[in-house]
């Protein structure tokens, strides 16, 4: 599946927000849409399992989860990590 | 006396579903081993202490006023529990770095829950604060 969906399913499913996440901008911010901080911990939870991956403490921080460009840029390094 | 407040509240029954679903993934991420054992009752781990943490953690940063890019591990936030039942935060690493840098001499915390709502308040002290030249 291709990551931006991904994340938009992870959003759909634990994000609670009031809007249809698969209708939200790459850059529109989360937060602002009604994505609570502890909203935000279920979500970074489920992109860990759903891309087999880990947020190292550097990363959790509040730009890296404002928006759904962010959160692929910060999965798309990972991943490259892991790869390389 | 100069001070900075925060307050937070959070849904015992969010933090029981994310127990439910996430299990020790979310608990040992968010809570540290102080934090669960301070949870942790003869029927299980009590959400409603669980959201109250969360809550005092989320306080905390809004005294600490972190910037976006700034990261703030959750573990670096203790809430410790004493014998008679009251409650205060030990910081760590980056959240200690950012009291340091604010001034903050000092922090108090509250708890309470009821209803299915936990709540934290938090009040920093700036009184000792060099001024601004």
């Amino acid at each position: 599946m291709d990551p931006n969906d991904q994340i938009r399913g992870v959003l759909a499913e634990h994000a609670r927000l009031p809007v249809d996440a698969s209708a939200l901008a790459d850059c529109a911010d989360l937060y602002q849409a009604g994505m609570t901080s502890h909203a935000s911990v279920n979500v970074m939870l489920a992109l860990e399992d759903g891309f087999d991956i880990e947020f190292p403490d550097h990363m959790l921080k509040r730009s890296v989860f404002e928006s759904i460009a962010s959160i692929e840029a910060a999965i798309v390094e990972l991943l490259a990590v892991e790869a390389a | 006396m100069p001070v900075r407040v925060g307050i937070d509240l959070v849904s015992v029954k969010r933090v029981e579903e994310s127990v439910r679903t996430h299990g020790s993934h979310y608990l040992e991420r968010i809570y540290t081993t102080r934090e669960l054992g301070d949870c942790r009752t003869a029927a299980g781990v009590d959400s409603s202490r669980l959201a109250a943490r969360f809550a005092a953690k989320e306080a905390t940063l809004k005294v600490l006023r972190p910037q976006p890019d700034q990261s703030v591990p959750w573990h670096t936030i203790e809430v410790r529990r004493h014998g008679a039942g009251w409650v205060d935060l030990e910081l760590s690493g980056e959240a200690a770095s950012l009291a340091h840098e604010a001034g903050l001499s000092g922090l108090a915390l509250s708890l309470s829950h009821e209803e299915g709502m936990a709540s934290a308040v938090v009040v920093g002290d700036l009184s000792s604060r060099q001024p601004q030249l």
